[in-house]
């Protein structure tokens, strides 16, 4: 058996053409790791080019409206570019440049990983080609223009559903296509070893501040941290540091869409099942034949059929706890951090919010919880206008 | 000798590939008893998947075409059990992993034996991982068919002291589709392969014509087309009987032709 498990999951499944091509990124990443100067040039980037650490924000209008524990946001949407996304870019791009690569490609489904890593490769001076299923080239349109206009191609994905999944089947045909000079910078805690492993770290920064924040804030660990989960990039990098903190509860949220009692949803831990798919096994959602199901969430950036296999592992264990949050949950949660608290989230994160909603009553006052921010909501505007009956052009 | 053995014995193999149920399974039938009779020694049968990685537009589009036909795993092994009752040719499988993993190992491979399939290429099923498929097919007698890249290198004589069946050579980089052109040094990964293994290796990927054929031929044990059929198949639909009897013997002609 391959390295990189997660209990059963995780894994090598992909063609046999790419094979020492991951080999080479795991020695190449196994060795950056624990090169002092590659840190140093990433901690610069982090800090001086995103602008980490990111703060953690005490919410306290929500938490006396909830009545509840205290409620904190990490604030990944402060980030440059927007979203946690840029960790996991900037170390990636940095590693591929070192590793004599001169082009990058990338899936995106929202568009934040894709404008992430078109800002990664024009500052580090590398080609850029980002694959976008059609159906997010159309509701997601201002990222589409932000990554051209930060010198990238967006080639526009028409087969399958035209959504996440079917952008990163195309990214790892093109990546058998040409291999020598190209990096895959994988978005996700996804796909074939070393990829879970090495997007987690570079996440896992997230964790590493807000655990250190909040013990400085209020002195213990918080009762429970929660995150939005499509492929599970922020909320691994969100967990990461407190999976030791045995007292403290993992939450990912996932998107359930018109909810999980219809076939209109991405909930891959409440309605999946075990499989092997793009590169891992983990759970997906398929049929009883094993063909992958078309899913649905209006948030682009959770509309996937899997999760990360670490997360898979992390259920298994019992360790964290995933619940479904659906669309009208997701956009009433985004509407009321927005008058609540004046700060515009992601969609994706508003399935965060929608939970802590749920859960912040039940704890007590003493108690306090921190919910993951993963992005800002820029870009959701115009569906969610959409979504309330009202057309606005962007 | 077993029917894979017996499709290359003393010969250059011809390998043809489909997709179950494009345009129906009705056709996949009378397809892979036309292919054989056109002259192929061996055929590939496609069990298609949502979201085949490996495979570029054409195949992408018959596995698509298959699929809303409303083909499944079940009724694919119903039409080779129907057609292995008229046919003793060598039949193989070529499907992604997760069709075969969510069946579950044992029951896809009891099934495999019960309805004469002699093989399978898993292209997501990498040479680290294939133990755990492996172990179950062996036991039914279904050779698991590995694959070998342009960018194997070292993992080339690893890959070949274990293989089973035949070896599937990849010509080029990419995904599955018609080439102009093939340049990977086909002759260094060959001499390679027989340094280790009397396993016969066939070449896979982007051959469509009777000169590549022939060229192919000339320096491997088999040459396999895939998406050039499944283009007749899909300009024809089920009327494509001709065409595809027509090509397969041109191209059979092109192997037979290869010096030996």
């Amino acid at each position: 058996m391959a390295k990189g498990r997660f209990g059963i999951h995780g894994g090598q499944y992909i063609p046999e053409t790419l094979m020492n091509e991951v080999i080479r990124l795991e020695e190449a990443y196994e060795h950056f790791k624990k090169d002092p100067e590659f840190q140093r040039e990433l901690e610069d980037l982090l800090k001086n080019y995103a602008g980490r650490p990111s703060l953690l924000y005490y919410a306290e209008k929500m938490t006396k409206d909830l009545g509840g524990a205290r409620i904190y946001l990490k604030r990944e949407d402060l980030n440059h570019t927007g979203s946690h996304k840029i960790n996991n870019v900037l170390g990636q791009v940095l590693m591929a440049k070192k590793m004599g690569k001169t082009r990058v490609i990338a899936e995106t489904g929202a568009g934040q990983h894709g404008v992430a890593c078109a800002t990664a490769a024009a500052l580090l001076g590398l080609e850029c080609e980002i694959f976008m299923g059609k159906e997010d080239t159309d509701r997601q349109a201002l990222n589409v223009y932000r990554m051209r206009l930060l010198g990238a191609k967006v080639h526009p994905v028409t087969t399958g559903t035209m959504t996440l999944k079917d952008a990163v089947n195309e990214t790892m045909r093109e990546w058998t296509n040409r291999v020598a000079d190209t990096h895959y910078v994988l978005g996700s805690v996804m796909g074939p070893h070393p990829f879970p492993t090495i997007v987690r770290d570079f996440q896992s920064v997230i964790s590493k501040e807000a655990r250190q924040q909040i013990l400085e804030r209020e002195g213990k660990l918080p009762a429970a941290v929660l995150a939005c989960v499509g492929g599970g990039s922020n909320s691994m990098g969100m967990f990461y540091h407190f999976i030791e903190d045995k007292e403290v509860r993992l939450i990912g949220c996932e998107a359930a869409g018109k909810g999980i009692d219809t076939k209109l949803h991405a909930a891959t831990i409440a309605k999946g099942s075990l499989g092997v798919f793009h590169g891992m096994k983990s759970y997906f959602c398929q049929d009883e034949y094993g063909q992958i199901a078309p899913v649905y969430s209006i948030s682009a950036g959770l509309d996937y059929p899997g999760i990360g296999p670490e997360h898979a592992n992390l259920h298994d264990t019992g360790r964290a706890q995933y619940v479904p949050v659906t669309d009208e949950e997701a956009v009433q949660a985004f509407e009321y951090l927005a008058r609540t608290e004046g700060i515009i989230c992601a969609i994706e994160s508003a399935h965060a919010v929608a939970y802590a909603r749920k859960l912040a009553p039940t704890l007590p006052k003493e108690e306090c919880m921190i919910i993951c921010l993963s992005g800002r909501g820029d870009k959701d505007v115009a569906a969610i206008a959409r979504y309330r009956g009202e057309n606005i052009s962007e | 000798m077993n029917r894979i053995e017996r499709a290359f014995a003393d010969k250059k193999a011809f390998v043809a590939f489909l997709t179950a149920g494009d345009p129906s399974l009705k056709a996949t039938e009378e397809y892979i008893l036309e292919i054989e009779k056109a002259g192929a020694d061996l055929i590939e049968i496609g069990i298609p998947f949502s979201d085949p990685i490996a495979e570029g537009p054409v195949i992408q589009e018959a596995d698509l075409r298959a699929l809303s036909g409303g083909v499944t795993t079940d009724q694919i092994f119903s039409m080779v059990e129907r057609v292995r009752k008229k046919t003793d040719i060598a039949l193989v499988f070529m499907t992604y992993l997760n069709p075969v993993f969510h069946y579950g190992y044992e029951r896809f491979f009891a099934r495999c034996q019960e309805v004469g399939i002699d093989g399978i290429i898993i292209p997501d099923l990498p040479f680290e991982e294939k133990a755990e498929a492996d172990e179950v097919s062996s036991r039914y007698g279904v050779s698991l068919i590995s694959m070998i890249a342009p960018t194997s290198q070292e993992r080339i004589a690893r890959i070949a002291k274990e293989a089973k069946g035949f070896l599937y050579v990849v010509s080029s980089m990419g995904v599955t589709g018609m080439r102009s052109e093939i340049r990977t040094d086909l002759d260094g990964i060959l001499r390679q392969i027989r340094a280790v293994t009397d396993v016969p290796a066939a070449v896979g990927f982007g051959i469509h014509t009777p000169a590549q054929a022939r060229e192919i031929a000339g320096k491997a044990d088999g040459v396999i087309v895939g998406s050039a059929l499944v283009k007749l198949i899909g300009q024809y639909k089920d009327q494509a009987h001709a065409q595809i009897g027509a090509y397969v013997r041109q191209m059979k002609d092109a192997v037979n032709a290869a010096e030996k």
